[in-house]
């Protein structure tokens, strides 16, 4: 009689050759995603899984907010409304003031024949979720490819530059922080127009700029905006402001340290500039009163700033 | 493993048991926590009972999957946790007729040896990939998810006594 083992005895391949096989399709899957991006679609397609999870889990937090606002006091609320009013007005001689400069900016450009710094659309969005990853610094946030946000479209708060869509997925997109250590804006001191660029340094949630020679004309205090010439982000945005720079006579480099402007680590509500707008526009462009495109507002805008005068 | 439970027979484990466990624990993983380093990883605890309770049933494609889908929904580097996960479901189902012998705490102390393990291949993993080291906090989850293991083994374990402690009453 043969000895055969019955069925309730098998157990398919060995667990030491599925650990192999799973083990060695895991290593692959990380080189490819490491070194390639070949498996962008895959991750699509898991993250689009995993969508209901994450929504279902932000939920209750969501909710919890919500029910504390209904209750919040009339107290509050008339304190909150008082200090938006005082807001609102800063906001707005602000806002009459950038008017002014904008049209002579304009003006001015016009004159050197500088091409239109175009500003395109802006769609908000909120963050849902701090990624879980405590080796990078990216958030997700509730915009996806659906909603029209592309990778690589820079991504800011009211105070200043947070950081750029890295990865866009159908319903929802990561943004990476600019306090990433993979991370590197192009920035300009407002004083004095001297450029650098702002590496993320990671855990310590600040900016470092790099490869500034150690007699680099810069101060604590320091205010660093968007230079503008990587063609990524718009001109001019706040960045990071200079807390720390050391002098090292043994180093040809000095050591500046910036803390972010923007809330990059609290913020809940962002805006994603549109990417395409800000591409240096072609020479056709430079032309002044020629209608290049009819879907900027930003020109609309430019126009009728001129207009009053 | 106390003679009370030891001697309790348990019903057979349904598949939506476990499959609404690991939904759980996903969900609780991806809850908005503030420090991600000392939140504990209950997908793992929850994988490595089941890779003890039921090692036919729950195994290394089972962990693989669970991890691809956490590296995905997290957006970190892809194949990460499917490799640290395959390698905790692995020794999980090595050591399951061993861990069933020891008391509750005793399994816990078998179990932090497999969580940590796990954590350490995932934060070799990305520091081999190029990322920074995010400090020994990230040791303190796996840690606390050992810590749950006695409670976690009460509570999963429910669904699988009920009926037998109502024909005992009856």
């Amino acid at each position: 009689m043969e000895h055969i083992p019955p069925p309730f005895f098998k157990r398919g391949p060995a667990p030491l050759v599925r650990l192999a096989f799973f083990a060695s399709l895991s290593l692959a899957l990380l080189v490819i995603d490491a070194r390639f991006r070949y498996a962008e679609a895959l991750r699509s397609a898991l993250a689009l899984i995993a969508y209901p999870l994450q929504v279902v889990a932000i939920a209750p937090v969501l909710l919890g907010e919500r029910v504390a606002d209904y209750f919040s006091t009339q107290a509050a609320l008339v304190e909150d409304n008082e200090r938006l009013r005082e807001r609102l007005l800063a906001a707005s001689r602000d806002a009459q003031r950038f008017e002014a400069t904008s049209a002579e900016a304009a003006r001015l450009r016009k004159i050197i024949g500088a091409a239109e710094r175009l500003t395109g659309r802006a769609i908000p969005a909120e963050v849902v979720y701090a990624n879980r990853d405590p080796f990078t610094h990216k958030v997700i946030i509730d915009k996806g490819l659906q909603h029209g946000i592309d990778p690589g479209s820079p991504v800011i708060d009211e105070t200043g530059v947070v950081g750029q869509v890295t990865r866009a997925h159908p319903l929802v997109s990561e943004v990476t922080l600019v306090t990433d250590k993979d991370h590197a804006i192009p920035v300009q001191v407002v004083r004095n127009g001297l450029r650098a660029i702002a590496f993320g340094a990671g855990a310590s949630g600040t900016l470092e700029l790099r490869y500034m020679a150690a007699n680099a004309e810069i101060e604590n205090g320091d205010q660093l905006v968007t230079s503008g010439i990587d063609g990524t982000y718009p001109p001019g945005l706040p960045v990071a402001s200079v807390t720390r720079v050391e002098r090292d006579s043994t180093h040809a480099f000095a050591r500046i340290v910036g803390q972010p402007a923007a809330g990059v680590q609290r913020g809940r509500y962002v805006l994603v500039v549109s990417h395409e707008a800000k591409l240096p526009p072609g020479p056709s462009a430079v032309q002044p009163g020629k209608e290049r495109r009819a879907d900027k507002p930003r020109r609309a805008r430019l126009r009728e700033a001129d207009g009053p005068r | 493993m106390g003679p009370d439970s030891s001697q309790r027979i348990l019903m057979p484990v349904r598949l939506r048991t476990v499959a609404a466990s690991f939904v759980i624990a996903l969900l609780f993983n991806f809850l908005p926590w503030p420090d991600l380093r000392v939140v504990p990883d209950l997908v793992s605890l929850v994988l490595v009972f089941w890779c003890v309770r039921q090692p036919r049933m729950v195994g290394l494609g089972t962990g693989w999957v669970l991890g691809l889908l956490y590296d995905a929904g997290n957006g970190v580097l892809l194949g990460q946790h499917a490799l640290a996960y395959s390698l905790l479901a692995f020794f999980a189902m090595t050591l399951s007729r061993r861990i069933l012998w020891f008391s509750l705490w005793g399994q816990a102390l078998h179990v932090v040896l497999l969580l940590v393990g796990a954590q350490a291949v995932a934060v070799l993993v990305r520091v081999v990939a190029g990322a920074e080291f995010p400090g020994w906090s990230i040791f303190v989850g796996p840690l606390i998810a050992a810590a749950l293991w006695p409670p976690a083994t009460l509570l999963l374990l429910i669904p699988q006594q009920r009926r037998v402690s109502a024909e005992e009453v009856g």
